[in-house]
């Protein structure tokens, strides 16, 4: 019973301590930024290995989300007669809502993991200490251009999966179930507002960039240096982001379009 | 070599995002450039503006020429009183112009319809449209209809 409750206190005392590693973790990697002619290259390296290689399947999602959203929205909006009103919800649900979320689930999976498994084996293999032996701050080295990488990333991807989607959802919409195009993108250009609606989904995947690449580089760096404790970390990055991303969402909407 | 192939990868990724960002302003949210444009405020007043809201289109036969600013009541007359941005181009709006809140199709948004009357006078800055009809309460309609039949 009693080791029971402190198990309890020290799983408490575990999480806590963690939560305060990574805010003092950010805290080093984000003071540690400058030096930018060294860090440059480093951070465009950084930026090709998550951005650049992420884009095939942000592409590819997206426009099979936009495609699969304007069906099913055309085959229950045209008993209305309202199918025109298609563009407007394909255009609504993607700028402000499903591109930041599913850029943010897919980046988490491709490149936050890729990340912690990266800087996982980097430690497990002792090069972090090796660096920090012979005078190079890990953390101005290898973990700032990954997280500011992911944190300039996400926004972009976010804003190329509501472009293709938005394309697909024309395609599936416009050429094949023959809406007609004038209406479709008239009705979508009324209803979507700059400011509402795509500088906040903006937002959204800014905040999400954040904390997706935050989560995916502590975890790294955190990480048991062996190979279980990798396979742990990764699986955690993509877990724990994952929920974030899910919780935040629901917090930034409330807070953008809920009138608290 | 391969730091050249890199920075073209980064550099055309940085530039798909920036052309997804132009296209989400000009084509999908069709940030309208007539509201940056010189413009000129005109109001109206309707029995009824249900459903009407802020950044709701202005047309003239069809073709959008301004948009609702705000909707108030006004407190003497007892109507709403719908504040409209007009672009400067359009000054050819007669005195005797009506304006009429219509609906874009069965479940669309409702907007202003603009005709111009016949008055050689024009429309000025701040000036009223007084000739107005109201938008279409369902209610009503079913509620006269209805009144109607029992009449009959």
């Amino acid at each position: 019973m009693i080791n029971m409750i402190a198990a309890l206190g020290r799983s408490a005392l575990a999480s806590v301590m963690e939560m305060g590693r990574s805010g003092i973790f950010l805290y080093h990697s984000l003071v540690a930024l400058p030096a930018p002619r060294t860090n440059f290259p480093l951070l465009i390296r950084q930026l090709y290995s998550v951005g650049v290689q992420s884009m095939m399947i942000i592409i590819v999602s997206g426009l099979f989300i936009g495609m699969v959203i304007s069906l099913q929205g055309y085959t229950i909006l045209v008993d209305y007669g309202s199918e025109q009103a298609v563009g407007q919800m394909v255009a609504l649900s993607l700028v402000r809502e499903l591109s930041p979320v599913v850029t943010a689930l897919l980046f988490a999976g491709r490149a936050g993991s890729a990340l912690t498994a990266e800087i996982g084996l980097m430690k497990a293999t002792e090069q972090l200490a090796g660096m920090e032996m012979i005078g190079v701050d890990p953390l101005r080295r290898i973990v700032a251009p990954r997280f500011w990488a992911g944190f300039i990333s996400l926004p972009l991807l976010s804003m190329i999966f509501s472009v293709v989607g938005v394309w697909g959802g024309m395609l599936v919409g416009v050429e094949w179930l023959g809406i007609y195009e004038g209406s479709f993108w008239a009705n979508m250009q009324a209803s979507v507002d700059f400011g509402e609606d795509v500088l906040n989904g903006i937002i959204k995947a800014i905040v999400f960039g954040f904390v997706v690449t935050w989560i995916a580089v502590f975890q790294g760096y955190d990480c048991t240096p062996t190979s279980e404790g990798i396979s742990k970390a990764t699986t955690r990055t993509v877990v724990y982001s994952s929920l974030a991303v899910l919780g935040l969402d629901f917090l930034l909407t409330a807070l953008m379009f809920g009138d608290l | 070599m391969r730091m050249r192939t890199l920075e073209l990868g980064v550099g055309t990724f940085m530039l798909a995002g920036l052309v997804a960002l132009g296209v989400l302003i000009v084509n999908i949210s069709g940030l309208n450039p007539a509201g940056s444009k010189q413009s000129y405020t005109l109001y109206a007043l309707f029995e009824n503006a249900g459903g009407l809201t802020q950044r709701s289109m202005v047309s003239m036969s069809g073709v959008a020429i301004g948009e609702v600013v705000s909707i108030t009541i006004d407190e003497q007359l007892l109507k709403a009183r719908v504040e409209m941005k007009i672009s400067k181009d359009v000054d050819y709006l007669s005195y005797d112009t009506s304006a009429a809140i219509l609906t874009a199709g069965l479940l669309g948004e409702k907007y202003i319809g603009v005709t111009v009357g016949a008055d050689t006078e024009m429309l000025a800055d701040g000036d009223t449209i007084i000739d107005t009809q109201s938008s279409l309460v369902l209610e009503e309609l079913i509620g006269k209809f209805l009144f109607n039949k029992v009449n009959e």
